[in-house]
């Protein structure tokens, strides 16, 4: 591969503004999302449950609209949406609801140990209730064991709860076939899919998900929103967190946002349209990203499988290289240690963990996160940043200033 | 929808400009206000911002305020995460409070809907465990205030937590939440001018509280999830507007009035709670032997937006349990609407609105004084 990396001091140089590189901890509102949006925050304000005025109605028909195009996304139907605060929430209400269901059919649930933090800590108060809860483990590249998911299966188990896509690896699990072992059980199928939807093709009916949970802000919808679905044929019953009205069929009371219903509704529907051609140019991204950063002689590995694996998400690993003190190298590229609600801490990985790497190897991973609005300069760039880094071209980059000691120190990447 | 004429600004007020201008300028930084990169550290600042802001309309520090995603899960929050294994609630209070408990109690209400204060006591010496009670601000329909900081010695006096819902009071009326004597106070953005999705739970300091929504740890590990930024920027500049506007608002009750005046004149209504305090922007009043339904349809058709009680519950048909409590007969209950006004309602509305309040009681039978109309 013809490969002419800019030299460092160019690179430093260059303030065009930091590149956005953690799509998987939020993505960008999409523009026209927001146009979407804006009218109802400020013109057409009512209440969507007000029945009793035009206001009111206006509001109720723009939730119904964003329903639709959420459910079609899916393979739903729009009575199965039911609006939330966002995927924690989402996974929240599903974990506790199924698992606190007054006339649920067992006390077990099993799930797996690389699941988001709020699936984990869902299971583990309900756990402290008296409830059963077996977490798979995974093999080296990230993925459950569908033998071992069947063997974990008895009669007292109500819930399987297995994401769809890692939201540090990208790795994404075998839907399908999990779907098609609990419903020969009988068992539920959540799935949080906050990493998957609008990424990778999903149908409820045909990978029997009979929970799903979803999140604006992943898909380029807005934060403060996110879905479960709840399947009603058959029907799925769930003890609700929050009372109240009784908005959402009684799952869910409090007053829909309209204006973030009707952004989440946008959000799925422009991914509908572009989410075949937005991952071919994702993956493209990638291996160009992969391809350069490997011509620069950086030594670097890949986690998690990449046969099985988001389009936008990379993790890496630089041997002997700690991600905080790379990080701190490419202050004008926004990438991560791991997921960001547990970004701050200084604990490696548990999902990099899980898969078998050691303490060393999981401080020594990042990941990266391409998206809808990454282009193919921003890439080249935080490539050629990263590789400086990690072969000690860059010892510090503060943004503030001119650093010319590191521009001297800086020579051309071979 | 430009013409017609919302009176309905309990259920969701006009969101404020420089709050819709606060969401829109969120809306473009594309972050997690968890990430540790720049990115997200900006929108950690904004997000500061705005929880300084919140705070300051109750006058408590940053870090006793937890975002929720509005005011019935503030609710839930505070009367499942207190620890306590019953709630005593009073009878008029909002669903989302009544419904929030597995184990709750009523506080019986006087025919103006104020809570009996002398009954708190002896039904805390009854309970057994620890309670919190959980009496609102002001109430959605009628907008009577309650002695909040006499509950409060009762509540503390008793031994239990106090819980003041005050959703419908904060940015109509000063309150200080050190004033109200309140151990947990809900807030929520759309009555205030903000967007909806968005709300808070108010915590004194030091006291414990249980996640209801647990994982990433966010708002110091009080509520999980991603922090709905737009919102809450659009919050902060909602608050900060109604913190600065809080005459203004009390304005609205020479346009009540007025209205009010002006409809007794027309015919024998019936004005609930207008003995006691009351805020300044909302009105429930009979239209007698007319249901509310059908003042309902007649008014939207005028192109006015009222309500028979509740948002939440504006589907259903049943007469309000708030005026039930209040001892008001099936008759007057099922004749009331709520009128509330908003901070862009001007004097102009309330003509229109006894015009068309006229024209619907004359329509459905009820003889007007024709002569007061006219005025």
């Amino acid at each position: 591969m013809t490969h002419n990396p800019a030299p460092v001091q160019e690179l430093l140089k260059d303030r065009k503004g930091p590149i956005y590189l953690d799509n998987q901890a939020t993505t960008p509102t999409d523009p026209r999302v927001v146009e979407a949006m804006l009218p109802f925050f400020s013109e057409r304000f009512g209440n969507p449950h007000s029945s009793s005025h035009a206001f009111g109605w206006d509001a109720e028909d723009a939730v119904k609209a964003a329903r639709k195009q959420i459910a079609d996304l899916i393979g739903a139907d729009a009575s199965e949406i039911i609006f939330t605060s966002g995927a924690t929430e989402s996974n929240n209400l599903a974990l506790k609801g199924a698992g606190r269901f007054p006339h649920r059919k067992g006390n077990h649930i099993i799930t797996t140990v690389v699941e988001h933090k709020c699936v984990l800590d869902s299971c583990r108060q309900l756990g402290d209730e008296g409830l059963r809860v077996t977490y798979l483990k995974v093999d080296d590249k990230g993925l459950i064991d569908l033998t071992a998911l069947e063997a974990a299966i008895d009669d007292d188990t109500v819930l399987v709860s297995v994401m769809a896509v890692n939201n540090e690896t990208g790795v994404i699990q075998p839907m399908a076939e999990i779907g098609a072992l609990c419903r020969k059980h009988e068992i539920y199928f959540h799935s949080d899919c906050a990493q998957a939807v609008g990424k990778v093709p999903l149908d409820v009916n045909q990978m029997h998900i009979d929970l799903m949970s979803i999140s604006g802000h992943k898909l380029y919808g807005p934060k403060g929103i996110g879905v479960l679905y709840v399947r009603r044929r058959p029907r799925v019953r769930l003890q609700p967190l929050i009372d109240g009205g009784g908005q959402e069929r009684g799952l869910r009371s409090g007053t829909l946002p309209t204006p973030l219903c009707v952004g989440l509704g946008e959000a799925c529907a422009i991914a509908a349209a572009e989410m075949a051609d937005e991952g071919t140019r994702l993956k493209a991204l990638r291996t160009r990203f992969l391809a350069r950063l490997r011509a620069s002689n950086c030594d670097v590995r890949v986690n998690g499988d990449m046969d099985h694996r988001v389009a936008g998400n990379l993790n890496l690993r630089f041997p002997g290289i700690r991600a905080e003190d790379l990080l701190t190298k490419i202050r004008g590229v926004a990438i991560s240690t791991g997921s960001a609600c547990t970004s701050a801490s200084v604990e490696p990985s548990y999902v990099l963990r899980a898969m078998g790497l050691s303490h060393d190897e999981a401080g020594a991973s990042v990941r990266i996160g391409f998206g809808r609005f990454t282009t193919t300069d921003e890439i080249d760039r935080a490539a050629d940043m990263i590789s400086a880094a990690v072969s000690g071209q860059i010892t510090s980059d503060d943004s503030g200033q001119d650093n010319n000691q590191m521009a001297r120190n800086a020579a051309p990447v071979a | 929808m430009t013409d017609a004429l919302y009176f309905d600004h309990n259920a969701s007020t006009t969101v404020r400009p420089e709050a819709a201008q606060a969401v829109a300028d969120a809306l473009s930084i594309g972050a997690n206000a968890s990430s540790v990169h720049r990115f997200g550290r900006l929108a950690k600042r904004v997000m500061e911002d705005a929880r300084e802001r919140v705070a300051a309309l109750v006058g408590v520090t940053p870090s006793q305020v937890i975002f929720t995603s509005g005011g019935t899960e503030a609710n839930n929050l505070a009367l499942n995460g207190a620890g306590c294994d019953q709630v005593l609630a009073s009878s008029v209070e909002h669903v989302s409070v009544l419904d929030a408990h597995k184990s709750t109690n009523l506080i019986p209400v006087d025919e103006n809907g104020l809570v009996n204060v002398d009954a708190i006591g002896p039904l805390l010496d009854a309970a057994s465990g620890p309670v919190v009670v959980s009496i609102m601000y002001a109430n959605n329909e009628t907008g009577v205030i309650q002695p909040v900081a006499r509950i409060a010695e009762q509540v503390h006096a008793g031994r239990a937590l106090f819980h003041c819902d005050a959703i419908q009071g904060v940015g109509k009326v000063a309150l200080g939440f050190n004033d109200t004597g309140a151990d947990l106070m809900s807030l929520s953005a759309h009555k205030i001018g903000g967007p909806q999705g968005v709300g808070a739970l108010i915590v004194r300091d030091g006291l414990n509280l249980a996640p209801l929504i647990r994982g990433g740890g966010q708002e110091l590990r009080k509520r999980a999830g991603t922090e709905n930024l737009p919102g809450i920027a659009g919050f902060g500049a909602a608050a900060e507007t109604a913190l600065n506007t809080l005459d203004a608002f009390a304005g609205l009750a020479v346009l009540r009035d007025r209205l009010e005046a002006r409809i007794t004149q027309l015919a024998p209504v019936r004005i609930f709670g207008a003995e006691v305090e009351r805020l300044a922007n909302t009105s429930c009043l009979t239209m007698p032997g007319v249901n509310s339904e059908t003042q309902v349809i007649g008014f939207d058709i005028a192109g006015i937006a009222i309500s028979a009680g509740s948002a939440c519950s504006s589907g259903k048909v049943e007469p309000s349990h708030v005026l039930r409590a209040m001892g008001v007969g099936e008759d007057d209950a099922a004749t009331a609407i709520r009128v509330s006004f908003g901070w862009n309602s001007d004097d102009g509305d309330v003509d229109r609105f006894v015009d068309a309040w006229g024209g619907v009681y004359s329509r459905a039978g009820g003889a007007t004084n024709a002569a007061a109309l006219a005025s």
